[in-house]
């Protein structure tokens, strides 16, 4: 468990880490959490990572959320999201504006198209390191391909990929078809 | 913005919205809300044109430009749709949920090992997460109004750089930007 912290040190611990995430938060919630402040062992931070990924949405916000909570309850929970998402939120949409203002500008326009490529390729290669955990079998990478075509190339709902595709594969999954 | 006479009506695109990223919110599970993309997208470019696939993509590329986690990119969706009240809606859409799970897990969880079900509902879906996340590279390069092979070249050295290299991302991005200021995009 981790000591009792009071919801303004948490608001500027988790303000600091998501200021130096760029490009992904986690390495630097670990780096605050764990080595400089010392309030989780990495143990702790292992099992709480694991608990918000199983939670659906932001993987970073329901750390934030469960670790300020566990600290100082309610208050303490939103002190860390509030850490976590407020000045990057000033951030973003600050950049919003200013693209809004000048996005019109030939040269800020080309340079977003270079980003937003960019930008897609990266996706494109969390995919890939992600698709490190599926095992080489039939049934797992017809699942991959079968969410690939029918959210990416078909441009099905999603609700109807979690609705008739989830179910298959954990049900395949829980008779270890592999 | 819809239009620049002023806010989008709350009950025709605020209040849907807002739904419908809850639920998409609810549905991010295993691949973080990077991989409700696709379908953020298809609901607010296809079905109600209520922005762009160019906007989208920016609106993507711009919040992972920016330092902070990276679902912020719903945030800026929401303003680009309606302003400030689609930021409000569309940020509290992709928190509030799961903040309230969160919550309700610290008190639930103790050190139990997870049992046979939770094992296959995770070993289930991994593999659906990795389609979707596909999926949002996909829609993204299609969106990033440079859908050529010059755009898709530079989104392939992109993604072999980052998955080759422990480089930091932000500076891929800020290649990127140098890239299409110099005009090869």
């Amino acid at each position: 468990m981790p000591p009792k912290i009071s919801p303004l040190a948490l608001f500027l611990a988790f303000s600091e880490l998501a200021l130096s995430g760029f490009g992904g938060v986690l390495p630097f919630a670990y780096r605050t959490l764990v080595e400089r402040r010392r309030w989780l062992t990495s143990e702790d931070f292992a099992k709480l990572l694991a608990f918000s990924q199983v939670m659906p949405g932001p993987t970073v916000c329901n750390l934030s959320v469960m670790f300020g909570y566990r600290s100082a309850g309610i208050g303490g929970s939103a002190a860390a999201l509030g850490g976590m998402i407020g000045l990057p939120i000033a951030i973003v949409l600050t950049l919003g504006i200013a693209w809004h203002e000048f996005g019109g500008l030939p040269p800020v326009r080309r340079a977003l198209t270079g980003m937003s490529a960019v930008v897609a390729g990266l996706i494109l290669a969390t995919a890939m390191k992600m698709s490190r955990a599926v095992p080489r079998h039939a049934i797992p990478i017809s699942l991959s391909v079968v969410a690939f075509v029918g959210v990416g190339l078909m441009r099905f709902p999603l609700l109807a990929v979690v609705v008739f595709v989830a179910p298959v594969g954990i049900l395949l999954a829980w008779r270890e078809h592999w | 913005m819809t239009s620049d006479s002023g806010e989008s009506p709350f009950w025709s695109v605020v209040a849907p919205m807002f739904v419908h990223f809850a639920v998409l919110s609810l549905m991010a599970i295993g691949g973080g809300v990077v991989m409700v993309a696709p379908d953020m997208q298809r609901y607010v470019v296809d079905s109600h044109h209520w922005i762009t696939a160019e906007q989208f993509s920016a609106a993507f590329a711009l919040a992972q430009a920016a330092p902070g986690p990276n679902f912020l990119y719903i945030t800026l969706v929401g303003w680009e749709v309606a302003g400030w009240a689609g930021a409000a809606a569309a940020t509290l859409a992709a928190l509030g949920p799961p903040a309230v799970l969160s919550i309700t897990m610290v008190h639930a969880s103790t050190s139990r090992a997870p049992g046979r079900l939770a094992r296959a509902i995770g070993k289930g879906l991994v593999p659906i997460s990795v389609g979707l996340v596909f999926s949002t590279g996909w829609i993204l390069l299609r969106g990033s109004g440079s859908w050529d092979w010059r755009g898709a070249t530079l989104a392939l050295i992109a993604a072999a750089i980052i998955f080759r290299t422990k480089i930091n991302p932000v500076w891929v991005i800020a290649a990127g930007a140098a890239v299409g200021v110099a005009g090869f995009v």
